[in-house]
């Protein structure tokens, strides 16, 4: 008994944190029209989430490529079909490694700062004070930097993907002398338009995922030391399982 | 009880003009009551002082009054207008007629002191810089800190960052400043500085001060008009010279400060003797 009792209390907690998130959305929803009228806000948190977060994209997706190069080498030259690399290793970054690690890191970097950023001014009465100074920290604070990440999201996938596919041709091609005109003619009749937008979009919905995660996390942190450092790791535990529930959904839906 | 004869009297008064009016308010967080029946007036153009022991709601208080949040009963009048009532927009445009500040100052972090003074004026106006400047300069040059235009809120002092919200609460001219334990870690000098300032600002500028703290020597230099919240109620009211000579004990042992009283020394326990015997 009481271990049901338990698991309905944790079902209720979490059907009331999915209701105040969704609600938190509409209301960040609400104030994107007018965060949008201040584009140098918006710049300024694409840099911060985006930019700031490109080397550890760039030297990941590399080394991501490489592994994918290695493994799928050695998986298929037992078949002896070598010059498919192009088109496996392609597939695998564009459709799920590029989108899902990059947003597992976007989440690690990008979305902690923002928790944090936002979870230390929420403790420090910035928020509070901004509100007495009537200015809605919605509108000032979250929606900005909502929109940022979700901006920087998919500019970093597409990226991330285009390192990786470098990645597997740096190993496939220079390393094991693949052929390099079939390694690229292959990726290039079998990898389609479709193939590339399913990348994107799921950039662009865990963008939107991370990005909500973290900016809630931060508002809503309990405002001591304790409760921003809970706040940040909540962010990047709930945006890493999130990530990879949608992954699941949406390779469901358009595959 | 005894609050009731103390609040009595500027209730009789309070006709004159007063610019805040708390009403009987009754306001409890998570079932425990912070205030049962709490009522008092703040004089315009005058420094009033609100004290009380730790935990006594003065922050809460202020928080009524700026509409942060809203009493379970009774009423929160600032010149007259129901906070309580009001919406989101209507409270935004009550709260630039006050400024308020912080006890760390919430400088916002990533802004130098200028940008800090000036953030009000870019959210709320199109002002050309130029004019933006001719507005912060002053400010900061009351707080004495013109000099320091350029540093980040991290290389401040806590006294030089209060003085930076004080300059940041100042810009858009609000008619009463409220200001919440603004002695708290200071040293003698900054606590100087910051007593002569709320006295400049009040009677140069003519705004009505609400000065929240427990330091009461500097209050007592400073306030006008006292009261002492004690027990969700005011306590005590009146000028410092009548509060120290209050017959309610918990003023008594507030205003002397007194290890033991109403608020007693021993947090509640079961008998000494037989919790030792009990091990």
């Amino acid at each position: 008994m009481h271990f049901l009792r338990e698991l309905w209390d944790n079902v209720q907690e979490f059907i009331v944190k999915v209701g105040a998130v969704t609600l938190f959305f509409g209301r960040v929803l609400m104030q994107l029209p007018r965060a949008l009228l201040r584009p140098s806000l918006v710049i300024e948190q694409v840099h911060n989430t985006g930019a700031l977060s490109l080397v550890i994209i760039m030297t990941c997706g590399l080394f991501v490529g490489m592994v994918l190069g290695l493994t799928g080498y050695d998986l298929l030259q037992r078949f002896g079909s070598e010059e498919a690399l192009g088109t496996a290793g392609a597939l695998a970054v564009v459709k799920e490694l590029g989108p899902v690690v990059t947003a597992l890191l976007f989440a690690g970097r990008a979305g902690t700062a923002l928790a944090s950023e936002i979870g230390l001014m929420r403790a420090t009465d910035q928020l509070t004070a901004m509100e007495m100074m009537a200015v809605d920290p919605m509108r000032r604070v979250v929606a900005p930097r909502f929109v940022g990440g979700i901006i920087a999201m998919p500019l970093l996938t597409v990226i991330f993907i285009a390192i990786g596919i470098f990645g597997v041709q740096l190993v496939g091609v220079q390393q094991f002398k693949v052929d390099a005109a079939s390694f690229w003619s292959q990726m290039r009749s079998s990898v389609g338009l479709d193939d590339v937008m399913e990348g994107v979009i799921k950039g662009c919905v865990f963008g939107v995922a991370c990005s909500l995660i973290a900016v809630y996390e931060g508002y809503n942190a309990t405002p001591t030391a304790e409760g921003v450092g809970r706040a940040t790791t909540r962010t990047v535990v709930i945006s890493a399982v999130l990530t990879l529930i949608l992954d699941y959904l949406l390779t469901a839906i358009m595959l | 009880m005894l609050s009731n004869a103390a609040s009595r009297k500027p209730q009789a008064e309070a006709a004159q003009d007063s610019i805040v009016e708390v009403r009987d308010v009754h306001y409890s967080i998570g079932g425990r009551p912070i205030f049962s029946g709490l009522s008092l007036q703040i004089q315009r153009g005058r420094i009033t002082a609100v004290m009380g022991p730790s935990g006594t709601g003065k922050t809460t208080l202020l928080r009524l009054i700026t509409g942060q949040i809203r009493p379970d009963s009774g009423q929160v009048l600032f010149d007259g207008i129901d906070v309580s009532t009001l919406s989101t927009s209507e409270l935004y445009k009550l709260r630039l007629r006050m400024g308020m500040l912080f006890q760390n100052g919430a400088l916002l972090t990533d802004e130098d002191v200028f940008e800090n003074v000036a953030f009000p004026l870019r959210e709320h106006t199109d002002l050309p810089e130029a004019l933006i400047r001719n507005i912060v300069l002053p400010k900061l040059q009351a707080v004495g800190l013109r000099g320091a235009a350029r540093l980040m809120p991290s290389e401040l002092s806590g006294g030089m960052a209060r003085r930076v919200a004080l300059a940041r609460a100042m810009a858009t001219d609000p008619e009463v400043l409220i200001y919440d334990e603004p002695f708290t870690g200071l040293d003698p000098i900054s606590m100087g500085m910051i007593v002569r300032l709320v006295r400049q600002m009040n009677y140069a500028l003519g705004i009505t001060s609400i000065v929240v703290s427990h330091d009461v020597e500097e209050l007592a230099i400073l306030a006008d008009a006292s009261y002492i919240i004690a027990g969700g109620k005011v306590a005590a009211s009146g000028s410092f010279v009548e509060l120290k000579d209050h017959e309610s004990e918990i003023v008594h042992q507030f205003i002397n400060g007194l290890a033991d009283g109403p608020v007693a020394f021993h947090y509640p326990a079961p008998d000494y003797y037989d919790d030792l015997l009990a091990g």
